[in-house]
C-alpha cells in the first residue's frame, strides 16, 4: 500500500508541474474561460463517483452516492457547456477588404 | 493485470493527455474553444472507460440494479441542472456559477472520501492521510464557495466580521488537525471523521465571511485551487491516477491565478483571507478629505472631445459590468471608429469579479478580442492617447499608487494620467474599494462626466452620432 501511495504522489507532483508549465502562458484575456475550463476538468470527480458506485451499500452509502453523482455531473456537464458558450464569443476583428488598421499583423 | 484492465488504464491515460492538451490550447483565443472540446472529449472517454470497468465487474467492483439506479438518478438530476445553469447564466453572473461548480466539485470529492471511509474503515496511513486532507479541503471549499456565490449574487456582500472570529477559526483549525491526526492514527469511530467534516465546513464559512467584494477574484481562484487539490486527494483515496492528474492540473491553475490576482491588487493572499481593507472607519475618514477642484463636463463636450481624437483608450471597470453597460460601450467605440478614431480597451487584471471577467463581458458585447489590451501591453500607449475614457474603474487608475504611504501604494495601475486628456464617467465622487480619494479626478487634464455608466454611455453614443453623421 505504501508503494502505491508513493506512486500516486509521484504522479501528483509531476502533474502539478505540468500544470504550472502549461497554464502560466495563458493570457489574461482568457483567464475566466481558463478557470471555467479547469472547473470542468475537476468534474473528473465523476470518474471517482462511478468507481465508488461499484462498492456502495447501505442507506447512507446510497444517499452519499446520489448526492455525489448529482454534484459531479452538474460540475462536469455545466462546466464544459458554459466554457464553450463563453469561448464562442471571443472573436477576432472582422477583416474589412481595403481597410487595414495599423493593428493588423505585418 | 488483465487485457481488459490494461485497456481501461490506457483510456484513462488518454483522458489525462486530453486535459493537458486542452489546457495548452487555451494559450490563444483562436484555439481556446478547440482546447475545451479536446478536454471534453478526453473527459467523455475517461467516464465511459470507468463505466465499462464497473459494469464489467473487474477489480472487485460489481454493479447491481440499485447501484445503477442511484448513480443514474444522481447524474441525471445534477447533469440536467448543470446544463440548464450553463445555458441560461448571464455573463455578469459567471463568477457565481464558477463558484457553484467549485462548491459541488469539492463537495463530491469530500463525499467520495467519506463514503470510502464508511466502506473500508481501516485504511492504511497514506490513504487515511489523503482521506482527511480530502474532507478538510473539500469541506472548506464546499461551504466557502457556496458563501462566495451568495456574496457575488449580492447577499451578505459586505464583509462580515465579529470579535473573536480569528480566535474561533484558530481553535477550529486546531480541532480539525487533532481529529485528522486521530483518524490517521486509526480512530475506530466514523464519527471522528464526520466531526472533521463539520469543522471544515464551518471553517469554510468563517474564512469567506469577512472578505469584501473586490477581493473576490482572489477568493474564487483560491477556492478553485482547493477544489482541484481535493479532487487529487480523492484520486489518492481511490488509487485512481486520472483524478490525481486532473486535480493537480486544476490545483496548479488555481494557484497561478490566485498569485496573479493577489499581485494585481498588491496584497498578500494571507492578508485577504484575514479580512478586507477599506471596510472600517478609515475609508470614511479618507473620503471626507477631498482634494483639489474637480472639473465637470457636459455630454456634448465629452462627445466632441472623443469624436475628434485620433486615439482613444476606454478603461472599463466593474462599475461598467454592474450597470450592464458593455453594449453601450461597444456602440460608442463603433461610432468613434467610423469617424476614424483608433479605439482600444485597457483591461486591468482585477477588472470584474473573477480573473479575466471584463474580457468575457466585452467579448459578449461583440468587442473583438484584439482590441482588448492587457495592462503591461497598453500602459506605454497612454502617452500617445488623446482621450482616456474611464468607465466604472477607480482604484486601478489612482496615481497615488506610485507613492508610498497610502492604501493603494504599490498596486499596479493603468497609467491613465499619462493620456493627453481624461474623461471619467462616474455617478459621484465616492471613493473606491480602497476607500481613498482618486487623485486622477482632481488632475487638471481630467473632466468628470457625472452619470450612470449605462445612461452616460448611451448619451455619449447619441451625441457622437450627430457629430459623425
Amino acid at each position: 500500500m505504501t508503494g502505491s501511495f508513493v506512486g500516486d504522489m509521484t504522479i501528483f507532483v509531476l502533474a502539478l508541474l505540468v500544470g504550472f508549465e502549461v497554464i502560466s502562458k495563458v493570457p489574461a484575456t482568457l483567464h475566466t474561460p481558463l478557470m471555467s475550463g479547469a472547473n470542468s476538468i475537476h468534474g473528473v470527480v465523476l470518474v471517482g463517483v462511478v468507481i465508488l458506485s461499484g462498492e456502495t451499500h447501505g442507506i447512507l452509502g446510497y444517499v452519499l452516492l446520489f448526492i455525489a453523482g448529482a454534484f459531479a455531473a452538474a460540475n462536469v456537464i455545466g462546466g464544459y457547456v458554459v466554457t464553450d458558450r463563453m469561448l464562442q464569443m471571443f472573436k477576432r476583428r472582422p477583416v474589412v477588404p481595403g481597410a487595414h488598421s495599423k493593428d493588423d499583423q505585418p | 493485470m488483465t487485457h481488459w484492465e490494461t485497456g481501461i488504464r490506457f483510456a484513462s491515460l488518454f483522458g489525462a493527455v486530453c486535459f493537458v492538451i486542452g489546457l495548452h490550447l487555451m494559450n490563444s483565443p483562436a484555439s481556446a474553444r478547440r482546447g475545451n472540446q479536446v478536454s471534453a472529449f478526453g473527459m467523455t472517454v475517461a467516464v465511459v472507460a470507468v463505466l465499462l470497468n464497473v459494469g464489467h465487474g473487474d477489480g472487485g467492483a460489481v454493479m447491481n440494479a440499485t447501484r445503477w439506479i442511484v448513480l443514474s438518478a444522481g447524474v441525471l438530476v445534477g447533469g440536467a441542472y448543470g446544463l440548464y445553469a450553463a445555458r441560461t447564466v448571464q455573463m455578469t453572473s459567471m463568477p457565481q456559477l464558477v463558484s457553484l461548480f467549485n462548491a459541488v466539485g469539492g463537495g463530491a470529492a469530500a463525499l467520495i472520501a467519506i463514503a470510502e471511509y464508511d466502506i473500508h474503515t481501516h485504511p492504511s496511513g497514506g490513504t487515511a492521510t489523503a482521506t482527511v486532507l480530502d474532507v478538510v479541503i473539500g469541506g472548506i471549499t464546499f461551504t466557502g464557495s457556496l458563501l462566495a456565490a451568495l456574496k457575488l449574487q449580492g447577499h451578505l456582500s459586505h464583509p462580515v466580521s465579529f470579535p473573536g472570529s480569528h480566535a474561533a477559526s484558530g481553535l477550529l483549525f486546531a480541532a480539525a488537525l487533532a481529529g485528522s491526526g486521530w483518524v490517521i492514527a486509526g480512530a475506530d469511530r466514523k464519527v471522528v471523521l464526520l466531526g472533521v467534516v463539520v469543522i471544515a465546513m464551518v471553517l469554510g464559512v468563517l474564512t469567506v465571511l469577512p472578505i469584501g467584494g473586490a477581493d473576490m477574484p482572489v477568493v474564487i481562484s483560491l477556492l478553485n485551487a482547493f477544489t482541484g487539490t481535493a479532487v487529487a486527494m480523492a484520486g489518492f483515496v481511490l488509487s485512481n491516477a486520472t483524478l490525481t492528474i486532473a486535480g493537480a492540473l486544476v490545483g496548479a491553475s488555481g494557484s497561478i491565478l490566485t498569485k496573479l490576482m493577489a499581485d494585481a491588487m498588491n496584497r498578500s493572499v494571507l492578508s485577504i483571507i484575514a479580512g478586507g481593507f477599506g471596510t472600517g472607519a478609515t475609508g470614511v475618514m479618507a473620503a471626507a478629505s477631498a482634494g483639489g477642484p474637480v472639473k465637470a463636463i457636459a455630454v456634448d463636450d465629452a462627445a466632441l472631445q472623443l469624436a475628434y481624437a485620433s486615439k482613444v483608450i476606454i478603461v472599463p471597470g466593474y462599475g461598467l459590468a454592474a450597470a450592464q453597460a458593455q453594449h453601450e460601450c461597444r456602440q460608442l467605440a463603433e461610432v468613434l471608429e467610423s469617424h476614424g478614431v483608433d479605439v482600444s480597451y485597457a483591461i486591468h487584471p482585477v477588472a470584474g469579479r473573477m480573473p479575466g471577467h471584463m474580457n468575457v463581458l466585452l467579448a459578449e458585447a461583440n468587442v473583438p478580442y484584439d482590441q482588448l489590451k492587457e495592462m503591461e501591453e497598453i500602459n506605454s500607449e497612454f502617452e500617445r492617447t488623446d482621450v482616456a475614457l474611464v468607465v466604472g474603474a477607480n482604484d486601478v487608475t489612482n496615481p497615488a499608487a506610485r507613492r508610498p504611504g497610502n492604501a493603494v501604494s504599490g498596486m499596479p495601475i493603468l497609467d491613465v494620467d499619462h493620456a493627453k486628456s481624461i474623461i471619467v464617467i462616474k455617478r459621484s465622487m465616492a471613493s473606491g474599494y480602497a476607500g481613498i480619494d482618486n487623485e486622477l479626478y482632481t488632475d487638471p487634464k481630467t473632466s468628470m462626466f457625472f452619470a450612470d455608466a449605462k445612461q452616460g454611455l448611451a448619451a455619449l453614443v447619441a451625441a457622437a452620432k450627430t457629430l459623425v453623421a
